[in-house]
């Protein structure tokens, strides 16, 4: 791996650290550090969109980065990852909607779903071109 | 698609790192091209006849050709 992957992979890693700490005050802090204060909470929800932004492109810098092969790999992850999400995302909902499921459809399972499909083809298809 | 990669790394006394250098993409890449599960692009396959010398139809061989 040379530096200039490890540069954007420490980059990439940063943004979304900060990305998670970002969410993390904008959804706990009005349960625990302000109450019901509607400025606050506009603010930090800005910040978070705002550090989502440079994680997205801290993202791209990383994935120009890497070579034709690795490119090729992160494409097809992504692409599975997009389509397993839209179809099980629809479902999901579909369900929801039509009383099929008991609980509301929340978007926290859709994000475990998109990260652990992401993780599983990305390892298989790096075993594959191993 | 067949090639002669791993032959002409060999002749010239490079590890699959120093050809991965030299080409600026990762070992892993080198790796997947020499095994013939990954075929390179045209820039790429015209870097490696550049470094090699020789013409790309002696490095590669389309096999349904």
């Amino acid at each position: 791996m040379n530096a200039t992957i490890k540069r954007s992979i420490k980059n990439l890693a940063i943004w979304t650290a900060a990305w998670l700490v970002s969410t993390a005050i904008a959804v706990f802090g009005p349960i625990l550090l302000w109450e019901s204060n509607t400025l606050l909470s506009v603010i930090f929800i800005l910040i978070n969109v705002a550090v989502g932004l440079g994680m997205v492109l801290a993202n791209i810098r990383h994935l120009l980065s890497l070579d034709e092969m690795l490119q090729k790999i992160q494409l097809q992850a992504m692409g599975i990852t997009l389509g397993v999400t839209l179809i099980a995302g629809i479902a999901y909902s579909i369900a929801d909607t039509t009383n099929v499921i008991s609980q509301d459809a929340e978007i926290s399972f859709l994000v475990i779903l998109m990260g652990l499909t992401y993780i599983t083809t990305s390892v298989i298809l790096n075993k594959k071109y191993e | 698609m067949k090639n002669r990669l791993k032959v002409l790394r060999a002749e010239n006394d490079f590890t699959q790192a120093d050809l991965a250098e030299k080409l600026e993409v990762s070992r892993q890449t080198v790796n997947a091209i020499e095994t013939g599960k990954y075929d390179p692009s045209l820039p790429l396959a015209f870097k490696i006849a550049r470094l090699f010398g020789q013409p790309i139809e002696q490095i590669f061989d389309d096999e349904a050709s």
